[in-house]
């Protein structure tokens, strides 16, 4: 598809939307939009060969969950591109980013900018945590560590199907955490996976805080490496670094590229509710009303019409 | 009564090679679970996944979103304890054509408790879109493979494996139960192991003047509790579970939610672990310790028929002794 914004641009609106909708809803993923939002924006745009999308752009009601009565089931997948042998398959892999990605979704012209007022709305497929139906999603990775197995498996099978298409999972650092983690790293090493990359946002938060604090999970890098996998690390917010990582040869390998990014990127007066960031509801009218002003200062940009809501 | 030995190795060797898009997938219990050969044989469509359960359900996940059809071996306690999650979002809610070989169900195992599937049957019907199979004879476990496969989603085996009685000649069906006895005294109903059990039991009850309705289920999931309910109204007595697994969320309770939901008033005694752990040891030893032998049996139809009818254990027909150590099976385990 031919790209009509740039990947900053892209980057920069991720962050404003999401921005706009927590201060409308008083609460939002709004740390994780300051972190990943290069690395979605850069994934959508220009790092994956995705077809253009096969769903509607306003996503469709929940039409219930996967049973064998249920035989007209789709996944959200659609909205990345067709299955087909050429292109390549993403997975989300910390399904709490959901908000982000559909605001990608947005920015990139595959969901409406309706699409994201159905967001937690019941009866709804934009789910809060992001599910199979989800627009974006193509799988339940709901349970952190389940995404990287996932698409070792199925990038195995797509390369014994002679696939060109590979597979890409964007994965947090929190995951790291979880041991299958490690399994599905080890597998994919051992068995030549190597049209399996992921990019790890590692904006060192998890949900009670700073990973440091909660759970300390030492170099990263040197531990993928010793588990079998190329690595590349690179500051998240600097789009040529991200672009010459992605490129990393890794035969026989899987690669797994590290951003390493900050939870305030963009909006630095969020450092003031460091480090409880995995979740930004607002304390006070005043709070959100003075975070409004700040933040839509930060990203230059007008500030939410709270009384309209 | 015929020997078969490692009945499951040809199966599915037979099975696979006409299949290219069904894989077999190992975690490290390669000969224990009969497909060493296949191994050698077929390199190509083998995958070895180490000892990383959580991540090879999700990885067979991934094989079933690229269309292929994986049949995970391991013993059953292996695939659904600690990858349960994974079982759940990987395999089960998108409905992957997975097919999960469960080896040493119930106390088929001297392992005891790490290696006893003692609540497999429990945790796996009450998964959404799970199709739930158990092999009973040598003949269930080579018709089991193909029958399997069959199913549009994920399906659970209890596999036997070693040498393995012969007890049916006509393969297994999924949704078809066997109605080995059509007495009208009591109705046992048995699976996997406990069928020979009951079957060792039959002749005895028989010359004592019972006569007993035996069927044997092989689908536990879907189960055709109307089917139940009808061979239950057709009995005198009662009814009889005869179970390799706890009686909590088992057969005993299937049974006992297809009575009540047809509001059919018989008792019902269900034999098998009780609210308990079972210990290593022989197979013939924990099935007399724990309640779930032929014995066992004719004491709950004494119970349930309010009539001794002196039967012993010499009385019964023998007791098949499996060798622990073996050619068929080197390691217990």
């Amino acid at each position: 598809m031919r790209n009509e914004k740039s990947t900053e641009a892209i980057a920069h609106a991720i962050r404003s939307r999401v921005f706009e909708h927590t201060i409308r809803n008083n609460g939002g993923y709004l740390s994780q939009a300051c972190s990943a939002a290069e690395q979605l924006a850069f994934l959508y745009n220009e790092g994956l060969n995705l077809g253009p999308s096969t769903m509607p752009m306003i996503p469709p009601p929940f039409s219930g969950v996967p049973s064998a009565d249920n035989p007209d089931y789709v996944t959200g997948a659609g909205y990345n591109g067709p299955f087909d042998a050429v292109h390549d398959r993403l997975f989300i892999a910390p399904a709490h980013y959901a908000l982000v990605a559909y605001a990608c979704l947005i920015e990139v012209g595959r969901m409406a900018p309706e699409g994201l007022e159905m967001f937690n709305k019941d009866g709804t497929s934009v789910e809060m945590i992001g599910a199979e139906h989800s627009p974006g999603m193509e799988v339940h990775n709901g349970t952190l560590g389940i995404g990287f197995s996932t698409a070792a498996g199925l990038a195995w099978g797509r390369k014994r199907l002679g696939h060109t298409g590979r597979v890409c999972v964007f994965m947090s650092d929190g995951e790291v955490q979880e041991g299958q983690t490690w399994e599905a790293v080890q597998a994919a090493a051992h068995h030549g996976i190597d049209n399996l990359w992921a990019i790890m946002d590692v904006n060192r938060q998890q949900c009670d805080g700073a990973m440091d604090d909660v759970m300390t999970v030492g170099d990263i890098a040197t531990k993928l490496r010793d588990f079998g996998a190329v690595v590349a690390e690179v500051d998240a917010h600097d789009l040529s670094a991200m672009r010459a990582a992605a490129a990393t040869p890794h035969t026989g390998r899987p690669l797994i590229v590290l951003a390493h990014s900050r939870p305030t990127q963009g909006m630095e007066s969020l450092m003031s509710r460091f480090p409880r960031l995995h979740y930004v509801r607002f304390k006070s009218d005043e709070e959100r009303a003075r975070m409004n002003l700040e933040i839509a200062a930060e990203l230059g940009i007008a500030p939410v019409k709270l009384e309209a809501h | 009564m015929e020997m078969v030995n490692r009945p499951y190795a040809s199966a599915f060797e037979a099975y696979a090679v006409q299949h290219p898009e069904v894989l077999c997938l190992s975690a490290d219990l390669t000969s224990s679970c009969e497909i060493d050969g296949f191994r050698d044989r077929h390199p190509d469509q083998f995958l070895s996944l180490g000892m990383a359960e959580q991540n090879m359900l999700s990885f067979a996940g991934g094989l079933g979103l690229a269309g292929f059809r994986p049949f995970l071996h391991s013993f059953g306690v292996f695939l659904y304890r600690r990858p349960y999650d994974q079982l759940m979002a990987s395999i089960a809610y998108p409905r992957r054509r997975v097919r999960l070989m469960g080896f040493l169900p119930g106390v088929t195992t001297p392992g005891g408790m790490t290696h006893q599937a003692i609540e497999d049957i429990s945790v796996m019907r009450t998964i959404p879109n799970m199709t739930v199979l158990e092999a009973g004879d040598a003949t269930e476990v080579e018709s089991i493979v193909a029958e399997a496969d069959t199913v549009d989603g994920p399906v659970y085996c209890r596999i036997l494996r070693g040498a393995v009685p012969r007890l049916f000649d006509t393969p297994l069906k999924i949704g078809q139960m066997r109605v080995l006895s059509e007495g009208d005294d009591v109705l046992v109903i048995t699976a996997g192991i406990t069928t020979e059990e009951a079957i060792r039991a039959r002749g005895a009850l028989s010359r004592a003047g019972v006569s007993v309705r035996h069927l044997h289920l092989n689908t536990l999931k879907p189960f055709d509790a109307a089917q139940i309910v009808e061979h239950a109204a057709s009995v005198r007595h009662g009814v009889i579970t005869l179970e390799n697994h706890l009686v909590a969320g088992g057969i005993g309770s299937m049974v006992a939610e297809a009575l009540a939901e047809a509001g059919l008033a018989r008792r019902l005694i269900r034999l098998g672990l009780q609210d308990t752990y079972a210990h290593g040891g022989s197979r013939p030893y924990l099935m007399r310790h724990y309640g779930m032998d032929a014995l066992s049996l004719v004491r709950a139809v004494e119970r349930l028929t309010g009539q001794t009818t002196g039967i012993d254990e010499a009385a019964l027909e023998g007791v098949r002794i499996d060798a622990v150590h073996s050619l068929v099976k080197a390691e217990a385990l």
